[in-house]
């Protein structure tokens, strides 16, 4: 049985910010902001985070694994919504992982992905590692333009590998390209020339080199540099320097999606596993503090082909936002007028949600042993008048299920924070049913019949304690659903 | 199925407030306001009344909770009082447990009671609230406009009917509830709006624009009740009974169990098919002669029409467009405005309803009263959503016939 990456998986919000619309706002201010204009970048919704997007990440890389074969998760990100509370732990409850898994929880770096892949790859057994980055500039920022949000997720293993580590090397030293603190909300840089001079291409060069010597690969052999750089171009320069050709250079996404921070390496590395042909080398860097390196080599073994959207998929599957505004608020940049309906107490019982993690957090429902109803949520007395048995229900997982909207509204009295809150019944395709949320949908798009898939969303924003929930919601499924 | 209530129980007395914004009055005027009407009307004194329940929904807006607010208002002399509270149907579950007290002999006489003092909120609509600890984390962030919305959805698919035939029909029931209303001083909302104003409203909850949809009023309702006995030796000669009282409550077998389509009430269905067997009505569209129904939204009211077996199932546009349940129609349907326009005090709301049915029965509704006094007058009071709710359905006439 051989080691390497078993599975890929990566997510990319669908909502996506025309730079024109950043441009264009802050002209008045930093015209100097126009060169940075071309292109889209990925944005968040406003029911999104790190957590929710590493959810996604991690089921499309589990398409068609035994989830229960993993042994631990690796959760990268330096935007975690919790400082104190192991976000990997909601991951893997979201995504019904064994509780026997343990999960960490790594931060604090640009490199954080790639530093958790290399000790994935290192320590043997079977990890989930999944980066996601909800990222967070000034306004008027040259980052508010180039930075984007995404996740990716790499399954580490034993069995058919989609690719074999080759090499790897690392270096930590303290170089303070840009820092955030615990009291700051936002990244406070250097100089990009110094960066690029001092930092990118004094450090990488040497660390690949160590990487393709321990390989036994020559530069030449590489034909996929995934290497997200903070500094325009400098990617190139630091190919020229390894001897790595200008054209293995991968694409970094900017125009598309923008750079996913921590997560960006990984999504690259994800995108390349999709590009690549059996035999190619690929080589993957993550600079902070020092950098990562890893050499990787596609077999012949295929990506799955249905259920997955991967990098490719999850661009194509976009809606342009055109609503700088919109964008601000979604990142709490600017303060709105919410009205008082906005201010309804959204306290969650610990208690009660610690009794109630399966149906609220794994949207596990039931399905009766008497007469094989499935309902959710699962509760103690069957919902099939006919039966009405007690105590007969077994587990029954929800969240990879397809249902049709039966029916629905788009509603402008309820306080939401994109209005109109969509919202209507969802009718299970083998049963069960639920009055759920809709996410990335647009009214008018909605209809009786309409297939749609479970997504793990954030529910409620809990302004006074400064907790989030987190639920289930339907979003439209593309025509490659049937993806768990 | 058992016996029933039919002609136990008369109805002595009955009072309601003015409906609307009354920025004036606190819970306990409104109450003291439905009460005095009331009591005027049975002609008794409070130390004849032996019980009292208290109709309130969203009370934590007002009184608080327990009974003690009602008491407190009227001085009730230490006697058993009770609150309940049963979603927007709770005016009629106080009713019921009046009816049921004196319908069991355990009281003489008894008060029902229901009030909401509403215009307290600081904005529009019904005020955005908690549902409950589990249900705050899995149910979705829901209004009522936007789950009575869906009604219209799942009866359009069900039926093939275009948004346009349903939206004029929708239209229609608002036109004739504001009609109504114009000639009844104690309604909220007076004024008369025309078809084109309804259709092009500003949207509440997609396919509901402002006016199909109800107000929110302040306001209070009161029935006092006893024994057809009682009512006579106390020198009623025109008495109004109880014909039937039934309430149905959703199991979670609609918002849990895909044998509901979402077009229609189950609960609504249910109780209607049990209060004609407890009244003895056999065929409601020739019988019933007037209808409130809980028309909280206009789709509502239309859907409702064919759950109480008015109208044949996938009909009630075409009643509705026929004018069947307008003020001059076959069975006017909310001829006192409705909650639409007499306002929707939710504790007051089942109360109010049966109020219109005792005043067109006893002919004393002024200027929309009935030509001919109706015989049997139905009522019918939702509460919750279409996926779960409860219905509460009332059926009063003449005593004796």
């Amino acid at each position: 049985m051989a080691f390497g990456i078993l599975a890929a998986g990566a997510y990319i919000p669908r909502l996506r910010l025309q730079r024109k619309a950043i441009v264009e706002a802050n002209r008045w201010f930093a015209p100097g902001l126009a060169s940075l204009g071309k292109g889209e970048r990925a944005i968040c919704n406003w029911d999104e985070d790190a957590i929710t997007m590493a959810v996604e990440a991690g089921r499309d890389a589990l398409v068609g694994f035994d989830r229960r074969a993993v042994e631990m998760l690796y959760f990268a990100s330096t935007t975690f919504p919790f400082l104190d509370r192991l976000n990997g732990g909601v991951v893997a409850e979201a995504l019904s992982m064994p509780e026997s898994m343990s999960a960490l929880d790594v931060a604090s770096s640009q490199r954080a992905a790639t530093s958790a892949l290399s000790v994935a790859l290192r320590a043997g057994g079977c990890s989930l590692v999944v980066a996601a980055e909800h990222r967070r500039a000034r306004a008027a920022s040259a980052s508010e333009l180039t930075s984007g949000d995404g996740a990716a997720a790499i399954v580490v293993g034993g069995g058919a590998p989609i690719a074999r580590l080759l090499g790897a090397a690392q270096s930590t030293v303290d170089f303070v390209d840009h820092f955030r603190t615990a009291e700051s909300e936002y990244d406070y840089q250097w100089e990009e020339r110094w960066i690029r001079d001092a930092g990118y291409m004094f450090i990488v060069p040497p660390i690949i080199a160590r990487c393709l010597e321990a390989a036994k690969v020559t530069a030449a052999d590489v034909a996929h540099f995934c290497m997200p750089a903070m500094v325009p171009r400098v990617v190139n320069s630091v190919a020229k320097a390894a001897g790595i050709a200008d054209g293995a250079v991968a694409d970094p996404m900017q125009t598309a999606c923008g750079d996913t921070g921590a997560a960006h390496a990984l999504l690259m590395l994800v995108a390349a596993l999709e590009k690549a042909k059996p035999g190619e080398r690929i080589l993957v860097v993550g600079f902070g503090q020092g950098a990562d390196a890893l050499l990787f080599e596609r077999t012949a073994q295929a990506l799955p082909s249905a259920g997955r959207l991967g990098c490719a998929g999850h661009l194509a599957r976009r809606r342009e936002e055109t609503s700088y505004a919109k964008f601000l608020a979604f990142k709490d940049l600017i303060e709105i007028e919410r009205g008082m309906r906005s201010e309804t107490d959204k306290l969650t019982p610990l208690s009660a949600l610690w009794r109630n993690r399966d149906t609220v957090t794994g949207m596990i429902g039931g399905k009766c042993t008497i007469c094989g109803t499935i309902q959710f949520p699962a509760t103690r007395i069957c919902a099939n008048p006919n039966c009405n048995a007690v105590d007969s229900q077994e587990p029954h997982p929800f969240a990879g299920k397809i249902g049709r909207v039966n029916s629905f509204t788009a509603d402008r009295l309820t306080y939401s924070p994109d209005p109109p809150a969509c919202y209507g019944m969802i009718q299970f395709e083998e049963g069960g049913r639920w009055m759920m949320d809709f996410t990335d949908v647009e009214a008018e798009t909605l209809a009786v019949g309409l297939r749609m898939r479970m997504m793990f969303r954030v529910k409620d924003f809990d302004p006074q304690r400064g907790f989030r929930r987190y639920f289930w919601k339907a979003a439209p499924a593309g025509a490659a659903d049937g993806r768990s | 199925m058992p016996a029933g209530i039919r002609d136990k129980v008369a109805i002595l007395g009955m009072g309601c407030s003015k409906f609307g914004e009354r920025w004036d009055c606190d819970a306990a005027d409104l109450i003291v306001e439905a009460y005095a009407e009331g009591m005027r009307d049975a002609g008794i004194e409070t130390k004849q009344i032996d019980a009292a329940w208290l109709a309130t929904a969203i009370e934590e807006q007002h009184v608080g909770k327990s009974a003690v607010p009602l008491a407190t208002a009227l001085r009730l002399p230490f006697i058993p009082v009770t609150r309940v509270e049963n979603f927007c149907a709770s005016g009629t579950e106080a009713f019921r447990g009046a009816v049921y007290a004196v319908a069991s002999g355990a009281a003489d006489i008894a008060l029902a009671l229901g009030v909401e003092k509403l215009k307290d909120t600081g904005y529009g609509g019904l005020p955005q609230r908690g549902r409950g600890t589990l249900n705050n984390m899995i149910w979705s962030n829901l209004s009522a406009p936007g789950l009575f919305a869906q009604l219209a959805s799942a009866y359009r698919a069900k039926h093939g009917i275009t948004r346009d035939d349903l939206k004029r029909a929708m239209a229609h029931i608002s036109v004739k509830s504001h009609d109504n209303a114009a000639r009844n001083a104690k309604a909220h909302l007076r004024n008369k709006i025309t078809m084109d104003a309804v259709l092009n409203a500003p949207m509440v909850a997609e396919p509901l624009g402002l006016f199909d949809c109800c107000g929110v009023s302040d306001g209070a309702a009161c029935a006092i009740v006893t024994s057809p006995e009682i009512a006579r030796a106390l020198g009623k000669t025109d008495i109004v009974s109880v014909k039937a009282l039934q309430l149905s409550v959703s199991n979670g077998l609609e918002a849990q169990h895909n044998s509901w389509d979402g077009s229609y009430f189950h609960t609504t269905r249910i109780a209607a098919r049990r209060a004609y067997q407890e009244a003895g009505v056999e065929k409601p569209r020739e019988e019933i002669s007037l209808v409130d129904v809980h028309d909280c939204f206009s789709v509502t009211e239309l859907v409702t029409l064919e759950d109480l077996h008015l109208s044949p199932e996938g009909g009630a546009i075409k009643d509705v467009l026929d004018g069947f349940y307008d003020a001059d129609g076959t069975i006017p349907c909310q001829i006192d405005g409705g909650l639409k326009c007499f306002g929707h005090p939710i504790g007051a709301s089942g109360l109010r309803m049966i109020y219109e049915m005792y005043l067109q029965i006893l002919g004393r509704a002024g200027e929309r009263q009935r030509q001919t006094p109706p015989r049997l007058g139905m009522t019918h009071n939702l509460g919750g959503f279409p996926h779960q709710n409860v219905c509460s359905i009332a059926i009063v006439g003449r005593y004796g016939n």
